[in-house]
Formats: structure tokens, sequence, C-alpha cells
């Protein structure tokens, strides 16, 4: 019935320590903040009161968690059915992601103990974006764990459950498609609020849902296309690469519509001159474009669009242009005011680490034990 | 065949949506009976009753700065100051009010913005607006501490207590919060009932703002009678020579206007104030989520044409249709 299988193999290997040793580092830290307090470990302040915890673990780590997101687009609403193979790690990946950054999001809140405030109705205001993005990202979440239950029933030979959970599965699909469209533009949203203190050449206003809409769309095909290259040498699996070609061909699209909205934006706001004004955030901006456009050449030619390691840069070149994209926004180039600097802690670092190396180690467990990745005679 | 009726459906939501597009949210106007605040630089002497007097009020420590334990030396709002006096300084700094070479003071303390950013953006209505008097106020009750108020605000005025475990924003709630209610009592605030020369005034927006123009107005160097208190009702009054005013009342327009004003002969932008538009960025960020979100019309036109397009697409495939 099912076309998947489970990796097997040891589970305790060399890779899988190393994560740990990252999260039991992170995980002493862990327990300070929710001990001693977040001025103890973190170098918060008054003017950015947003650092790493926010920006990396939820702006940036959901972006990377929208491989489920980007492949549930493909397959169901454009019924490209060839790209099945890819979608259970993709939505594995996704609910790892997302789950850690809500993780990552409750470190963050200043009032962690009452954080259940966002859910009841009464207090909700429906002129916030933040409430948007909270409830939207748990739904999300909830979404994602029922799209990957299939693996676990599977597994668990829970066959009555799992017809069940079928019949509904494409309103799932659908949910699964429309959330991270809701909350991915969202956290663009946020920026419009932040007025002044966002950097001119990143304060889009109205425009800010949708470039942030596409940098999603944009970084979640990347990721299928990572993710799918790094377990084919990893694990030493036969590569998808015809699938991930032809991926590619749409992430063209994607990107240059991301250059043209960004570049008419400059244009109408009348921004142009300060691309080349050659300060740090000129320099933060040239360097995201070059991230942004180096893709589109390597993906424009057939040969190299066809060749493994080719795709895989331009997969790398757009995640970190995402990643670029959205650190300058919201912290890099983010000025409250004089006054008021900040560099991510020790400790900050070590719990961000902490978190992503949780991520990597549930994901190499969870394949090898449920069946996730794709049989290799279908791949 | 398929896209073409995924298409059609996204077509058509967004075309119905469209047609009920909320219309771009203007600035939102002032309280109908807005109190504020009117600081004066030229008359601030630095002595920081105001900082003082601010703590006392909201049972605040002192902040200690090295061995000067003698007074607060608090240098920029924090969970602890709610109210601070800063110092700005020039050249050779020996002339008041004078942008080279000079000095003058400015305080910081909440603007109590006419359209705020924290009270739009705050998920859980912490943050309030007053209907009546348009002063901000903060509700630690129901705040989950993701302190979106503080990224949003032009002037960095709420402040998290990051020192201890179980923290809360802190921010000046005019006097008028739950426990101290000076204005509702028919007090004025704290800080202007101390100013010992009058450079915090308490008053009704309208009323504070006619003081302002007139004192734009004055020629430099002709004695004014500067009132100390409450501008509607002065408990005293001192002359002083008009010194050269920047024709600038800030907070008269700046993203929608603030409740308190300052007026200043050195130039805002000297005196750290942020570079804003007459449009707030809380009414461009609600227009845009509202044309989205209105009534959830839009996502839920989404979701149906999505369910209908995924579950005719998973049948298809079922069947061994085409891939």
């Amino acid at each position: 019935m099912s076309n998947h299988q489970a990796l097997g193999g040891r589970i305790f290997t060399g890779p899988f320590f190393v994560l740990l040793v990252i999260f039991v580092i992170g995980g002493v830290f862990m327990v300070e903040r929710f001990t001693e307090g977040m001025g103890a470990v973190s170098n918060l302040n008054g003017g950015f009161a947003w650092g790493i915890w926010v920006v990396y673990d939820v702006m940036i780590g959901t972006a990377f968690s929208c491989g489920g997101y980007a492949l549930a687009f493909m397959v169901y609403v454009f019924n490209k059915g060839q790209y099945h193979p890819l979608v259970r790690p993709a939505v594995l990946a996704s609910l790892l992601g997302y789950a850690l950054g809500g993780f990552g999001a409750f470190f963050d809140m200043g009032r962690f103990w009452q954080f259940y405030e966002i859910f009841i109705p009464g207090n909700w205001n429906f002129n916030s974006v933040m409430l948007e993005v909270g409830l939207c990202v748990t739904t999300y979440i909830v979404v994602l764990a029922l799209e990957f239950a299939p693996a676990l029933l599977e597994k668990l030979g829970l066959d009555s459950l799992l017809k069940a959970l079928n019949k509904v599965l494409f309103l799932l699909i659908a949910l699964g498609v429309l959330l991270p469209t809701m909350h991915q533009s969202s956290l663009g949203s946020l920026l419009i609020a932040m007025g002044h203190k966002v950097h001119p050449l990143w304060q889009s206003l109205h425009m800010q849902p949708l470039l942030a809409l596409l940098t999603a769309l944009i970084m979640g095909f990347s990721i299928v296309i990572f993710e799918a290259s790094t377990s084919a040498v990893g694990f030493g699996r036969k590569s998808e690469s015809p699938l991930l070609t032809k991926l590619g061909k749409v992430i063209i699209g994607l990107l240059v519509a991301f250059l043209l909205i960004r570049l008419i934006v400059l244009i109408v706001q009348g921004k142009l001159g300060l691309i080349f004004s050659f300060d740090f955030a000129s320099m933060m901006f040239l360097l995201e474009m070059a991230l942004f456009i180096i893709p589109v050449f390597i993906l424009l030619s057939p040969v190299r669009r066809e060749r493994g390691s080719q795709l895989l840069i331009a997969a790398m070149s757009m995640l970190m242009a995402g990643t670029l994209y959205r650190f300058s926004a919201f912290l890099f180039t983010f000025n409250p005011g004089p006054g008021y600097n900040y560099f991510p802690s020790v400790a900050e670092i070590m719990i961000t680490l902490g978190i992503v190396a949780l991520e990597l180690m549930a994901y190499l467990v969870l394949v090898k034990i449920l069946p996730v990745l794709h049989h290799e005679k279908h791949a | 065949m398929k896209r073409r009726d995924f298409l059609k459906a996204t077509l058509g939501s967004t075309a119905a949506t469209l047609c009920t597009v909320a219309e771009a949210r203007p600035n939102l106007d002032p309280a109908p009976q807005a109190v504020g605040m009117l600081f004066d630089s030229t008359l601030c002497v630095g002595c920081k009753a105001c900082v003082s007097k601010c703590k006392q009020v909201n049972d605040m420590p002192p902040v200690i700065d090295g061995d000067k334990q003698s007074w607060d030396s608090a240098r920029d709002l924090s969970g602890d100051t709610l109210n601070v006096i800063k110092v700005y300084r020039e050249g050779d700094a020996k002339t008041k009010d004078s942008e080279t070479n000079g000095f003058c003071f400015e305080k910081r303390s909440c603007m109590h913005c006419v359209d705020p950013g924290c009270v739009s953006v705050c998920p859980c209505n912490a943050m309030r607006r007053d209907k009546l008097t348009g002063i901000v106020t903060h509700h630690a009750d129901v705040c989950i501490g993701c302190r979106n108020c503080m990224v949003s605000c032009p002037y960095n005025v709420p402040q998290f207590e990051y020192n201890e475990l179980f923290g809360q924003i802190q921010k000046c709630q005019m006097c008028n919060q739950a426990g101290v209610e000076r204005i509702d009592k028919g007090q004025m605030t704290g800080c202007a009932e101390v100013c010992p020369t009058g450079s915090t005034l308490f008053g009704s927006r309208e009323a504070l703002l006619q003081e302002a123009r007139r004192r734009m107005e004055l020629k430099p160097g002709e004695i004014y009678n500067y009132p100390r208190g409450d501008v509607r009702n002065p408990y005293s009054y001192h002359e002083k020579p008009v010194p050269t005013y920047k024709q600038h009342i800030w907070g008269e327009k700046e993203a929608g206007g603030t409740n308190v004003l300052h007026i200043s002969a050195v130039s805002f932008d000297k005196l750290g104030m942020p570079p804003l538009q007459e449009r707030s960025s809380a009414s461009i960020a609600e227009t845009v989520q509202h044309s989205v979100y209105s009534y959830l019309a839009l996502p839920a036109l989404a979701l149906a044409g999505l369910s209908y397009t995924v579950r005719k697409n998973i049948r298809e495939e079922d069947n061994g249709g085409e891939q």
C-alpha cells in the first residue's frame, strides 16, 4: 500500500553524537533561561527586543521548513504527482522545523507561563499581525502532525485509523497550502508596523507580505532540493535528480518575480541611490541580490540544471539569499535609534544551535524507524 | 485542466475579495477628551525632579551608576525607569539651547501616540488606548511577552524587565493605571506636578497645542509669562525671556500625532527623535492586514477552492489517472 520504507540501520552514529553534544550544551543554557531569566542569558535590550531567537528560529527557521508547503502546492494543487516521492520527507522536515520554531518562540516569550492568553478569543486583537502569525503557525503545526501521521500509523499497523485519516486528507492538504501562505506572508507584514526602524532598502510597506511569501516558496523548494541531494549522498541512495531538475524550472519564475518586485518597489519609492552608497546596508543588499541572481543563471542553463552539484549550489545560494533577506530586514540593518546595539550572546547562539541540533537528530532517527523515504525502485 | 480549475477558483475568490477590499485605514483621530503633556526643552534645567516623582508614583527603585549614590542616574528608559531626562551636548557645551557649542535637556517618556503602534500590533489587547482620554495603558495580565510593542514603538518606550524571570512590560501610563488613577481623580501627572519650571505641563491635548502654537509666535528675547502645572489652570507662573524656538511642534503630526508634545530650540533629529512621516505605520499595517483578512473571507474562499482542487487531484491519482 505504501511506497515508503524505513531506512533502518544504527541510530547512534558519529554525526548523531556530535549533534547530541551541541544539544546538551544548548540545553544547559535553556535551563538557565528558565531559572535566571532572559536577561541572564541574552543580549536583548530595550531597542533590540527581537534577537536571533525570534529572527532565526521563527522568521528563518519556518522558511527553511517550507518544503512541505512548496511540494504540497506542486503535487496536490497543480497535480504534478511525479513529485510524490519527495513529499513525505519534506513534510517531516517541515513538521520538525515548525515545531522547533514554536519551541524557540517559547524561549523568547517574555511571559511564557501565560502563553495561552493568545489562544483566548476574548483577548484577540484583529488588527494584530502577530495574532495571525501565532494562531496560524500553531494550527499549521497540528496540520503537519496529521499530514505526517500516516507514516506512524503504517508503522503501527493501525489501518482503520489510517483509512479515516485518508478520508479527510484532502482538507489537511488544502490547509497545508493555505496556512503557510497566510503566516509566511504575515511574517513580512510584521515589518510594516516597525516603520522607520526597518532600513529603507527592506521597508517595502505594502509589498512586504508578497516578498516574504516569495522567499518562503523559494526557500521551500530549495530545501527540498537540498534535502533530497544530501540524503542521496549521506544515506547512499539513488538521486532524484530528474525530478529536482524540473523543480528547478519552477523556481526560476519565483526568483524572477521576487527580483522584479524588489527592484520596482525601490524605484517607485525612489530609493535606488541607497543601493550604491556602499555602506553596510548597501553591501548586505548587493550580497543578497547576488545570492538571488546566481541560481537564476544556473537554473536557466539546461546543461547546468541537469548536474546535481550545480543544482545543489543553486539551492544553497537561494537558502542563503532568503536567510539574508530576513536577517537583514529584522536584525542586521534594523535600527531602533541611537544608544542601542545588539550582538547575540554565546548562550543565545548555543540555544539556537541546540534547537537546530535537536531537529536534525529527530530527522535522522525518524527516517530510520518510520516509512518516510521513498522506495528506491520507484525513484 | 486541473490547473485551469485551480486558477478559476483562485481568480473567483480574489475577485470576490477585491470587491470587498477594506478601504485604506487613515490615521486615527485624537481621542475626544485627549489629555497629554507639553515638554518645553528650553525651560528644562535638568533637575530630574520628574524622574524622582515618577519613581515614587510607580514604586520603582532608583538606578545607581557607580558610586554616585545621591541621585538617580538612569540614562535611559528601562523596566525601572518610565521617564528620563537626557542631555544634548555639542562642542564646548557652554550655551543653553544652542545647537553648536551648546547643551539642552530632553525628556523621554511615553508619547501616548494618537495612533499607537504598540496597541495596533499587540496580539492579546494587552496595550490599550483609552477611548476618552487617549492614554495608552498596559495590562500585563494578558501579555505573553512577545515584545512586538517594543519593536513597533517609534520611540522605544515599552521596556521589558529582562532581569526578572517573571518580568513584564513597563511604560508610562500617564499616572492613570489601576491603583494610581491620578487623572481620573482630577489630578495631573506626577512629573508635571513637580516640575519647578513648567517645562513639563499637563493639560488637554487641545489646550497644550494652543499653548505650543502661542510660543511659536513669540519673538525671541521678549518676556513671556510661563505657566506651571496644568496649562488650563496653572498653579503659578514665572517670567522668562523667550528663546529662539524651532518652528516645529513635535507630536502635532508625526505618525498621526502624539498626546505628549515637545518644543525645543534644538532640532529634534539632534535630540534623537525618530525620522517619522505623517502617516502612522500602524495605519498602513492594518490596511494591508484587513485587505487580506476582512471577515476571513479570502482565506475561507481560498480554502474552499483548494479543498476542491486537492480532492479532485487525489481521486484522479487513486484511480491511476494521469501523472
